[in-house]
């Protein structure tokens, strides 16, 4: 199945990634390719199963609505690029 | 109602954010208001291998909540991601339901705020959980430095509840969203708390406009940041006279212009244009692999259905039936539970509805107003106030002390009707002694007499406060007309 460059430039562009021309390009044809291979599911009968929302055999696995401890501040800031003592810090946003 | 040359056309949908102790998928505490990101773990942070499970109350709460509403209930529902880029989804998707909502159509009833008597309806679309996002904090000054991120609040259970676009002017509105409050606070699903983000309210707005024979339908607007039910009101009629005067100059209809979403400046008292609306495919919604489906059993849906409790619109019922007007009864309901208990209890204990009721309106509510508590803390009870309105009611005590014997009350909450008449030197007036009062007052006032003789009955006003100048316990009313007897009988 062919895929678009347009098509390409939009899942990019949802994904925000940003891709050179060559890129486009070389992704248009990986995805068809891996797209192709999926497609073949499409071979089976599949009228009268109904859709599986899960592939285990199992449902309704809930917990308590009791606190659980999590993690410190110091810890939970630890992992980002950049934070001050209270917060994350991203770029700005309101800035377009 | 305005006459306008179009039908308003609104759908709202509202959050509301489940009172759950700890969060939708993980353990974490959800109180408002903790120091940032202090309330957070592996699961709502987004870490990789961390996996969601589900908190059983937030379910049961959708499920009360649904009941509630009228909703059918699904037997199976499911988890699927919603998956769009902000700085405050660590995740880079929203656990949300896309085509199996724990909640399917609903109704909820409320009084028409422009027709008295009559009820609007308006139909529930479904209503599904989800878990909240975080907070941003951007700079609002100069927009250059950093935005700041607190995640405390993400993973928090929201409800969202979708309704028809059946609402057709912002008061529909504003009744619509007072109403489903009142029911949500009685259910305990929520605190409500607008301020605090725990009842949030977007609009879908756009107007239909009658060309001829045929209507013409505007774009549709999201208007988002409504965050007081006056917001609602303001910011539906601003955007119904926006999209109005935006059509006569673009001529441009709901085919020709994408959905928009557009914030309100509760200051500014506008709405601004946001981004472009994405296309629902564009959130890429797919099921959740991390959790698996919920199936919700007929006897657990018994079981809530019977703990549902007195809801609202049942308890003006009931008022009515005790013998209250329509307004009367939504204006003790509203109040709460606890308010409804204190007018049945005191009604039940001898208190005739009205005067209950209007004492409630009146000296009870102004007290909890001046006092800032509730009735549940308010200090004279619901025996003490019947006992003292049947006082009233047999003539024992006129009005005007019967208020004094409250304000007594209230400040000696040990004391009963009887120490309190006795500390205010409340006694009957026999009727030897008020004929002699009122002899004594028309002697005094000849003007008067005259004046009541030629028909003109306003003077006896004036006789009333020099009686109970002289004796604070005569009751007015038998002033007034004994007054008026003796002027008549010596006509």
């Amino acid at each position: 199945m062919p895929i678009t460059s347009s098509q390409v430039r939009k899942v990019a562009q949802l994904a925000r990634l940003e891709l050179t021309e060559d890129e486009v390009q070389l992704v248009s044809d990986q995805l068809a390719s891996i797209v192709t291979f999926v497609d073949q599911l499409g071979e089976v009968a599949t009228d009268g199963v109904e859709p599986m929302a899960h592939p285990l055999d199992i449902h309704t696995v809930v917990r308590p609505d009791t606190e659980v401890p999590g993690l410190s501040r110091e810890q939970a800031l630890s992992n980002s690029p950049n934070h001050n003592d209270e917060c994350f810090l991203v770029p700005p946003v309101m800035a377009r | 109602m305005n006459q306008t040359p179009y039908k308003l056309v609104i759908g709202l949908e509202v959050h509301v954010q489940l009172s759950t102790r700890t969060k939708l998928f993980c353990g974490c505490p959800t109180a408002f208001g903790a120091s940032p990101n202090t309330q957070t773990c592996p699961v709502c942070l987004g870490h990789p291998g961390a996996l969601p499970v589900m908190n059983e109350q937030a379910i049961a709460l959708a499920i009360r909540t649904g009941l509630a509403l009228n909703c059918e209930i699904a037997s199976v529902t499911k988890w699927d991601r919603k998956s769009y880029f902000y700085p405050d989804l660590p995740k880079g998707y929203q656990i949300s339901q896309f085509d199996q909502p724990i909640c399917g159509p609903g109704y909820l009833d409320f009084a028409d705020p422009e027709n008295e008597g009559e009820t609007l309806r308006v139909r529930l679309i479904r209503a599904h959980l989800e878990e909240d996002a975080g907070k941003s904090m951007h700079d609002e000054g100069a927009g250059k430095a950093d935005s700041q991120i607190d995640l405390n609040r993400t993973g928090t259970p929201l409800l969202e509840i979708v309704s028809e676009p059946d609402l057709n002017s912002p008061e529909a509105a504003k009744a619509y969203l007072i109403e489903l409050r009142l029911l949500l606070t009685y259910l305990g699903v929520s605190d409500c708390n607008m301020q605090e983000g725990s009842l949030r309210a977007d609009a879908n707005v756009n107007l239909h406009i009658a060309q001829g024979d045929t209507t013409v339908a505007t774009p549709i607007v999201e208007v988002k940041n409504l965050n007081s039910f006056r917001a609602v009101e303001r910011a539906l009629t601003y955007e119904s006279q926006r999209q109005y005067s935006q059509w006569q100059k673009d001529g441009r209809d709901i085919t020709q212009a994408p959905k928009q979403t557009r914030g309100w400046d509760d200051a500014a008292g506008v709405t601004v244009a946001q981004r472009e609306k994405e296309e629902s495919s564009d959130y890429r919604y797919f099921p959740d692999p991390d959790l698996v489906p919920l199936h919700i059993e007929p006897r657990q849906l018994e079981a809530a259905r019977q703990a549902l409790g007195d809801l609202p619109a049942a308890l003006r019922e009931r008022l009515r039936y005790a013998g209250l007007k329509e307004y009367d009864a939504n204006v003790i309901v509203s109040q709460g539970r606890s308010m409804v208990d204190y007018f049945e209890q005191a009604v039940a204990s001898g208190a005739p509805a009205k005067r209950v009721s209007s004492w409630i309106q009146q000296d009870v509510m102004r007290t909890l107003n001046e006092q800032e508590i509730s009735i549940e803390e308010f200090s004279i009870s619901a025996l003490q106030l019947a006992e003292l309105l049947q006082a009233i009611e047999k003539g024992d005590i006129d009005n005007s002390r019967g208020k004094d014997v409250f304000q007594y009350c209230l400040q000696h909450p040990e004391a009963d009707l009887d120490s309190a008449k006795a500390a205010l030197g409340i006694e009957a007036v026999d009727q030897g002694e008020l004929e002699a009062l009122c002899r004594e007052l028309l002697a005094e006032n000849p003007k008067i007499v005259a004046q009541v003789k030629e028909g003109n009955v306003k003077g006896l006003g004036a006789l009333i406060g020099a009686a109970r100048k002289k004796n604070p316990n005569a009751d007015p009313k038998q002033v007034r007309e004994l007054c008026h007897q003796l002027i008549l009988a010596d006509a």
